[in-house]
This record gives C-alpha cells, sequence and structure tokens, in this order.
C-alpha cells in the first residue's frame, strides 16, 4: 500500500494551490455579497485545466483522472469552498458527456466546457425531492424527431451561469421509465428560473431551471431512451459524492489553517491560547478530522481511478466529511471565541459553507442509507 | 542603418540561448515550521518542504518570455541532491527544455565560491550560450555573490539588480538595473550573467498540460566526475568561507507617539516609511 503522492500529484498541488490563491481571493468579497459565481474566473481554470480533469485529452480536458480531481477541488476549497462547489457540478457535466455521450455530442460540448466558455449543469433536483430520484415528475414526449420536455428543476447548481443542462425527465410509465437529455439553454421553452439566496457556499450559483414545451432536438437524447435514472445515479455517485467530498475536504484544510493561526495568535492569561489544554483538544479534534477525511476522500479518487465501483464508498466519503467539516468548524468558531462570529474572520463563513455542503448531492440522511446497505450486503 | 531595416531587424531577432541557474531552498510557504539544527546551525532538513527559490523562477519567466519573443532554447541548471528532483520539475513544467542537475555527494558543504564554480563548470559544459540567468538572491543564503562569482570563472559581463531585459541587436541587450532611487539602462553584450529581482515579472502558472508535458522532456543529473571537477576546488575544501554562529536578533518593540495634528502626524509618518524604503 503506497500512501505517497506522485510528483505529477504534488506539482499538481503546487500548481492549484498557487493559482488559487492568487486568484480567487479578489473576487471572494463580492461573492459573499451577491451570493454570483465569478464567471470571469472560469478562463483561467480552463488554461489551468481544472475544468477538463476528468475530460478525455481528444475533447480538450488533460484526462487526469479522479484522485488528481480530488486534489484539485481540496485546494480550490481550501481557498474558497463555494468555487469547488460550483465546479464540481460542472465535472459532472463533463463526466456525463464523456460516459455517455455518443462522439457527435462528445465533440460539440466537451471542448467548450473544458476551456471554459460556459459551465456544465446536471439537473436531477425538484419540487417533489432529489433523494428520491425516482419520484421527479419532469416529463418529455417524443413527437417527430423531437422531444417536448415538461417540468421544473430547483436546488441547481450553476443554473444561471451555464449553456448546457443534462436533464433527466420521464420517457414512460414504469417507475425507472426515464432518460436524460442535453438541454441548451436557447432551445424553445427553455428557461432560467428563480436564483437562491443562500447562507452558505455564496458564490455557487443555485437556481432553478423551468421547461415549457422546450423542444429538444432527437439526437440530444444522453445514452439511451431509458437510461436517465441509471445516468443520474451513477453521475452523483462516480462524480457528484467524490467532488462534494472533496469540497468537504478543502473546508477541512482551511478551518485546520485557521484555527492554528488564531490559537497560536491570541493570547490570553499571558500565552498563546494554543497552550491551553481546552483549545488543544478542539485543535486534536479538528486535525483528527482533517486526516481521516483525507484518507477517505483520496482512497475514494484512487479507487475511481482504477475502475473500482465505489456504491458505498463514495456516499461514506461524502457524507461523513461533510458532516466532520461542519463539526469541525463549530469547533474552530469556538476557538475564535467572540471573534469567530464576526464576517472578518473566516471561520464564521466556513460554518456556513459545511453547513450548506451537508444536503448537496444527497442529503446526509441518503448517504447513510446507502452506507448502511452496502455494509448490510458486505457483512451478511 | 548598415543593411538596412530589415536586416537589423533579422539581427534583432537572433534567437537565445538561455542557461537559467534555479536553487531548491526551503518553501518559504512552510516557514513557520523551520528548526535550527542547535550543533551544527544548519537548518534541519530532513522532512521541510522544499520550493525553486522565488528569484530563480522569476529569471526562468525572463528566459521563457526571450524564447516566447526570440526563439530559442532554455536550459535549466542546479546544484542540487538527488532527493530535489521533484520539487526542479516544476522548471521544466513552467517550459524549460532540459533540466541538468549537478549532483555529487563531493559538492556537500560547497560555499558560494565553490557553488559557483561547479554550477560555471556545468554552463561550459553547454556552451555556447547567450544569457545566463539566476535569481539576484536566494531567500536560505541570502548572500547575492553566485551570480557574479560565475561571471568571473566565465570570464563574462555580470550585470546584477535587473528589472528589465530588452534584445536591440545581435549579441546586445539593454538591461534596466535597479539602484536606491532609480535605475540605470545599460546596453551590454552577450554573452552575459544577469541576475534579476522579482519586479521583473510575474512568473507563470504550471497549467495541468505543462505537467504533462513535463514528463516527457529530459531530466539530466550530472555529476563531479562527468564536470572534471575535483577537490580542493569543491565542496568543503573549495569553499573558504564556513558558517560561524547563528544568533536570533532580539526582538525589540518600541512605540512612539507621534506630535502634531492628524495632517502633521501623517506627513511625519509618510517620511519614516519613505527613509524607510516601503513608499
Amino acid at each position: 500500500m503506497d500512501f505517497q503522492f506522485s510528483e505529477r500529484e504534488e506539482l499538481l498541488r503546487k500548481s492549484i494551490r498557487e493559482w488559487a490563491e492568487e486568484e480567487i481571493p479578489p473576487h471572494m468579497e463580492a461573492m459573499e455579497e451577491t451570493g454570483e459565481f465569478p464567471t470571469e474566473l472560469l478562463k483561467g481554470m480552463g488554461d489551468m485545466g481544472i475544468l477538463g480533469v476528468i475530460t478525455p485529452k481528444e475533447y480538450g480536458g488533460t484526462e487526469m483522472g479522479h484522485l488528481a480531481r480530488i486534489i484539485v477541488l481540496e485546494e480550490l476549497g481550501r481557498v474558497c469552498p463555494a468555487i469547488p462547489m460550483a465546479i464540481q457540478v460542472h465535472h459532472m457535466a463533463t463526466y456525463a458527456f464523456s460516459t455517455w455521450g455518443n462522439e457527435d455530442q462528445k465533440k460539440k460540448y466537451l471542448p467548450p466546457l473544458a476551456k471554459g466558455e460556459t459551465l456544465g449543469v446536471v439537473a436531477v433536483t425538484e419540487p417533489s425531492g432529489g433523494s428520491d430520484v425516482a419520484g421527479m415528475q419532469s416529463t418529455a414526449r417524443l413527437e417527430g424527431d423531437t422531444y417536448i420536455l415538461n417540468g421544473r428543476k430547483c436546488f441547481i447548481t450553476n443554473s444561471h451561469h451555464s449553456d448546457y443542462w443534462i436533464v433527466p425527465a420521464r420517457t414512460g410509465e414504469g417507475r425507472n421509465d426515464f432518460s436524460a437529455f442535453i438541454v441548451e439553454k436557447g432551445f424553445p421553452g427553455a428557461e432560467v428560473g428563480r436564483k437562491e439566496n443562500k447562507v452558505g457556499l455564496r458564490g455557487a450559483n443555485t437556481g432553478e431551471l423551468v421547461f415549457k414545451n422546450c423542444e429538444v432536438p432527437k439526437e440530444n437524447l444522453l445514452g439511451n431512451e431509458g437510461e436517465g435514472i441509471t445516468i443520474a445515479i451513477r453521475d452523483i455517485v462516480e462524480c457528484g459524492r467524490p467532488g462534494m467530498a472533496a469540497v468537504g475536504l478543502g473546508i477541512l484544510n482551511a478551518l485546520m489553517e485557521e484555527a492554528v493561526k488564531f490559537a497560536n495568535e491570541r493570547v490570553l492569561y499571558g500565552k498563546p491560547i494554543s497552550k491551553l489544554q481546552a483549545i488543544q483538544w478542539y485543535i486534536a479534534d479538528i486535525y483528527s478530522d482533517l486526516e481521516i477525511a483525507r484518507l477517505l476522500a483520496y482512497r475514494l479518487g484512487w479507487m475511481l481511478d482504477q475502475k473500482m465501483p465505489v456504491d458505498g464508498a463514495a456516499p461514506l466519503a461524502k457524507q461523513w466529511i461533510c458532516e466532520a467539516a461542519a463539526r469541525s468548524a463549530r469547533k474552530a468558531v469556538e476557538i475564535h471565541g467572540s471573534y469567530g462570529i464576526l464576517r472578518e474572520y473566516a471561520v464564521q463563513r466556513l460554518l456556513r459553507d459545511a453547513l450548506t455542503a451537508i444536503p448537496a448531492g444527497g442529503t446526509a440522511e441518503i448517504g447513510k442509507l446507502v452506507v448502511a446497505r452496502a455494509a448490510l450486503s458486505q457483512f451478511k | 542603418m548598415p543593411g538596412g531595416l530589415q536586416a537589423h531587424y533579422k539581427k534583432v531577432m537572433k534567437t537565445l540561448r538561455s542557461i537559467v541557474c534555479i536553487k531548491p531552498v526551503p518553501d518559504p510557504k512552510h516557514r513557520a515550521s523551520f528548526t535550527l539544527d542547535p550543533k551544527t546551525n544548519t537548518l534541519v532538513r530532513q522532512g521541510m518542504n522544499e520550493a525553486i527559490n522565488p528569484l530563480d523562477k522569476n529569471a526562468l519567466e525572463a528566459a521563457l518570455q526571450l524564447r516566447d519573443k526570440q526563439g530559442g532554447e532554455v536550459i535549466v541548471v542546479s546544484m542540487a541532491p538527488p532527493g530535489s528532483k521533484g520539487v526542479l520539475k516544476e522548471a521544466l513544467a513552467m517550459g524549460a527544455d532540459r533540466l541538468v542537475i549537478l549532483s555529487d555527494p563531493a559538492f556537500a558543504g560547497s560555499d558560494t565560491l565553490a557553488t559557483a564554480h561547479i554550477l560555471s563548470a556545468g554552463i561550459r559544459k553547454l556552451e555556447p550560450f547567450d544569457v545566463v540567468l539566476c535569481g539576484d538572491y536566494t531567500i536560505d543564503g541570502g548572500t547575492a555573490q553566485v551570480s557574479a562569482q560565475i561571471a568571473e570563472f566565465l570570464g563574462i559581463p555580470n550585470v546584477m539588480h535587473i528589472r528589465a531585459i530588452e534584445v536591440t541587436a545581435e549579441n546586445t541587450l539593454i538591461v534596466s538595473s535597479a539602484i536606491e532611487q532609480g535605475a540605470m539602462k545599460i546596453e551590454v553584450a552577450t554573452p552575459v550573467v544577469l541576475s534579476v529581482l522579482k519586479e521583473i515579472n510575474k512568473p507563470r502558472y504550471v497549467t495541468m498540460m505543462n505537467i504533462l508535458e513535463a514528463e516527457e522532456k529530459e531530466m539530466e543529473v550530472w555529476s563531479a566526475s562527468d564536470l572534471s571537477l575535483s577537490e580542493p576546488w569543491i565542496g568543503l575544501q573549495g569553499s573558504p568561507t564556513q558558517m560561524g554562529e547563528f544568533t536570533t536578533p532580539e526582538k525589540k518593540k518600541k512605540a512612539e507617539l507621534l506630535k502634531g495634528d492628524p495632517k502633521e502626524q501623517a506627513e511625519i509618518l509618510a517620511d519614516r516609511l519613505h527613509r524607510l524604503g516601503f513608499c
């Protein structure tokens, strides 16, 4: 068992860290203020290879793989978790195109997504629920060479900054009769709806997509008819949940650094509070969460690169790490005392970010449900 | 103009072969974890994160920009232990064409003179070249001596504190060298050794595509015998200076209340900051 990163991975981490530390902070105040994603960063992210990290080279990506993706998202999240939140959903779109797209679809959609000409979207959740995937009520019916799509998607990351949406909808009467469609923003009947005003991960745009007799050309069916549920679930499990695990890992890195910095600088009773055992316990807890999160996330990335099934490992990593980020954020705020609730200190934002990350890509309860299924089947 | 304008531009557009000297140093981002060995008075390097000396990255960027403009080749040379290969690979990922590591147990303990001796032997082996670029100083030693010593060993000119480089004619550069309160413009013939300041440029980011391309590039390791070097010119024996004692300066805090109305106080403060070189 080799726990050593390769030279490539070390250099990747270093280069993404340098880019993130330099390029993201100038946008963070506006992101907090407006909740808007800084689209002016997209070209730079495209040039860096961030957007095409799991996209095949022949379609403009770097094809560095899933462990590399975890490292990239972690480093972005260490600086500003809202950025990898948006980018991990963008990756879900690139993963869906790469995995289920035909040659024409890959050629058309992957290069602009890798360059950063637009963000990608995978829109599964509906007002009727997100975790209950088969409960989707959006419908698509084939009329000649066109599917007529109706429905409403909500809590959709990148909704207002994307030109290409992957949208599953019901195409038959059976419980799992769903198909996935590539909807372009300009298609007749495709609209963006309301923007959500979230408390955390501000700057990762979240909103609604609305389809009113939306006309989707037949060739924009992604995969085969009837594969919609499979595509949605596999995309969430193999890309969305690892992505959220990496966002949580980024938050934990930031929390650790903020907590130690404050504990070493804040002097009480004539010494830094890092010398106080009560504070050291908090530090130990955050450090433990960070180290365990690293193991879970990196192993998950490695498993994906080995093409191993991650049905249990992905929700385990996502749910455990995001909850660890939230509990560690609470402790980091405690270490800061009253300063922890001031806007000038990052820990309050990180607490909001961590809480917002928990339900993204599947609630903690759904995560545990799937983990329980994996445990029950493995140990019976 | 002899030969006319076209001939002039043709000459100016000569390609450049640049050699960049870089050094792996303790990563300044981890400075809080630096510790000194009380017995040897040297940095404890075991388990320490390393990075390319920041100004050396400016030197590399300057060479890459010259290549982007003029065409040519950029070769990076570093005297370093084999364990630093991973860190130095960043130079290839930034765009260098070739990386030569000068590495031999006999180089251990080299001071600036012995280091310059070793580096100049490596550079000579790479002849011909037009420009040798270095950072003005390293953040670990900070002596700022090596570039001048390399030039001396190679018998070519050296200009330090460079903040701009312009190719004006074949075999001629105009460089801007910082001095107190200003800069000198110097016309200098190539080959030349230049050491650069931070303000010369902003080193480019390493992209993922660059990382993948770097894996295809050449990385050579040359030993003392490859360079035909032997004692007493290298290592401890070749080093006339030895580290004596490290002391940590006592931190003295002093507060001073400025007198006068806010405008007067602001003027005094601005004057003090100016004298201290902050503005």
